[in-house]
């Protein structure tokens, strides 16, 4: 039986980011239903044109940015959703307050989603949150 | 008969081996013989749990040198 994982993202640090798109990813692929709510700085970094770099917590951080063969946090959100049809939502809220309009947001990106939606539709998931 | 599709995810780490299997799994038939070249070693494990989850067919897995040789076949 296919479970239901909800993730939250706010850090939007390359640890956090990477671990939680690892997680999409796989358990996306796996057949869960899967769930990401991108707010607070992690949002940032799906507005097209983005282009600042992804601060590290420690030292892991530095390892993940070095190594050429980690795969970025982007594409395996893009696998979670292509392959695995997870559900990438950017918070309304967060949407309001960088002023941009979906149309600006990466195109796997779903309709802004206010927090009572997804809590509502998180009922009885595992949530995590990065 | 199809020949077998080598999948070439040496040098990455997990989960990009897992992923790049699943992608290409996507778009084979059915019947059809994927093998996975990997050094990842998380993907000894994780390739298996991910095959009997999901239901397709673990054909072998044996490690040459530094590399590991997963096969399967999609069966549905």
């Amino acid at each position: 039986m296919a479970r239901k994982v909800y993730i939250v993202c706010v850090s939007g640090t390359r640890e956090k980011l990477q671990m939680a798109a690892m997680i999409a990813s796989v358990a996306a692929a796996t057949g869960d239903e899967v769930c990401v709510f991108f707010s607070m700085n992690a949002l940032l970094y799906f507005v097209k044109g983005q282009s600042a770099a992804v601060p590290v917590e420690g030292s892991f951080g530095a390892l993940l940015e070095k190594d050429g063969g980690v795969p970025p946090f982007k594409q395996l959100f893009k696998y979670a959703a292509e392959l695995g049809d997870a559900k990438l939502l950017p918070c309304s809220m967060a949407i309001d307050l960088l002023k941009v309009s979906t149309d600006q947001l990466d195109p796997e990106l779903g309709p802004p989603t206010g927090l009572t939606k997804f809590l509502s539709e998180a009922e009885g998931a595992q949530m995590l949150t990065f | 008969m199809s020949q077998t599709k080598i999948i070439d995810a040496r040098d990455t780490f997990c989960p990009g081996p897992l992923m790049e299997l699943i992608s290409y799994m996507k778009r084979a038939n059915v019947g059809d013989e994927l093998e996975l070249l990997s050094t990842d070693k998380g993907s000894v494990n994780d390739v298996p749990e991910w095959i009997a989850k999901v239901g397709h067919e673990l054909i072998s897995s044996e490690q040459v040198d530094n590399v590991w040789h997963i096969k399967v076949r999609k069966t549905k």
